[in-house]
């Protein structure tokens, strides 16, 4: 492992604060010093999490359609069916997180070995 | 474990308060989903390229797994700057009314604000969740350090799984690196679905998924944020029709 394996430049750790630490953080600091007062059942609110939770399933998505590193060697198919096979059980275990991360795993490296 | 009773002498300083709170990480399956995500941001950050000082800090300081992946998944695939903030700061959104709802669980009329720096850092889902479970069994005036020692241990399982995953990613063959990899969209989609309350929840995840490779078909570089708007106010459309039926 290299140094710039395990340290980097200090570049990226400035873009790390820009565009990760401070825009994250600044909502918990938010909720320190205004807390109190806020509905958390307020019409802006339940579209804030719903826009959230749709930025959070498009990253997901993304990482499944267009895969990083090594994830890029299993075949789409494989991919998605690895997802569904999760979703399948994750839904038929009454939404056991665990059976479904296993199954999707189990599903990818037994396809992966049967196609060689 | 059981935590000791309220009047036990077992409370009676902030130092065992925080023991109890780091044992009280070994009482969770989310500590087990935690170790696997986090060991899947590890892998995530050497195979788009980061370094692992560089993944310790983002999980010391975000402290936040759905933006440290964004920020990872965005950059890595060339966004600018700015186009990851804004992706991040949304998603972070949610946060506040967490700690708004969460800090007033371990206040008391004496608490000063600086008292809750470190509890409102190491707020996220994980740890919401488990305020609301463990903290009645806690005495009020020792829940702040109950939950900097569970915060803290928390923290370290993470840290140690992303320096596993790292180099995991960085030596194991190629099928077991991409397993670790799915390790992330697996364990985000379904804590995801699980901690869906309304048909809101369910439509944004479900159509977040799905709205996401036609945005991608634009190549505006601004794809997860247009889809997440898109996909999120039809799911606030849903809950909006519903409300107004009911």
């Amino acid at each position: 492992m290299s140094y710039a394996q395990l340290i980097g430049d200090w570049q990226a750790l400035v873009v790390l604060f820009v565009a990760g630490v401070v825009p994250n953080q600044i909502w918990r600091m938010l909720g320190l010093w205004f807390g109190g007062g806020i509905d958390e059942g307020s019409e802006l609110l339940v579209w804030v999490r719903a826009v959230a939770t749709a930025i959070l399933a498009g990253v997901i998505a993304q990482i499944v359609v267009q895969p990083p590193g090594a994830l890029a060697s299993v075949p789409d198919g494989l991919r998605y069916g690895a997802v569904a096979a999760g979703l399948v059980v994750f839904l038929l275990t009454r939404r056991s997180i665990f059976a479904g991360v296993v199954t999707g795993e189990v599903f990818m490296l037994a396809g992966k070995w049967w196609l060689g | 474990m059981a935590l000791p009773p309220l009047d036990s002498p077992q409370w009676s300083s902030s130092w065992l308060a925080f023991g109890w709170g780091l044992r009280s990480v070994t009482q969770t399956i989310l500590t087990l989903v935690l170790f696997a995500t986090y060991l899947g941001i590890g892998a995530l950050a050497h195979d788009s390229h980061f370094s692992l000082l560089w993944a310790l800090c983002s999980t010391l300081f975000v402290w936040a797994g759905p933006a440290q992946i964004i920020l990872i998944t965005t950059l890595g695939s060339g966004a600018t700057v700015i186009q990851s903030a804004i992706a991040v700061t949304v998603s972070a959104i949610r946060l506040f009314p967490m700690v708004v709802s969460v800090l007033p669980l371990m206040r008391t009329p004496t608490t000063k604000r600086r008292e809750l720096f470190f509890a409102a850092h190491l707020t996220a889902v994980t740890l919401w969740v488990e305020c609301h479970r463990f903290l009645p069994q806690v005495p009020r005036e020792r829940r702040i350090a109950f939950v900097n020692g569970l915060g803290f241990g928390l923290v370290s399982v993470c840290l140690t799984a992303n320096t596993v995953g790292y180099f995991l990613a960085a030596n194991l063959t190629q099928t077991l690196g991409a397993a670790i990899l799915m390790l992330t969209p697996l364990s985000f989609l379904f804590s995801t679905a699980r901690n869906s309350r309304e048909a809101a929840d369910v439509v944004a995840l479900a159509l977040g998924v799905l709205l996401y490779p036609l945005a991608a078909k634009m190549n505006s570089g601004l794809d997860i944020l247009v889809s997440g708007l898109v996909a999120g106010t039809i799911a606030y459309g849903v809950h909006w029709w519903r409300e107004v039926r009911a």
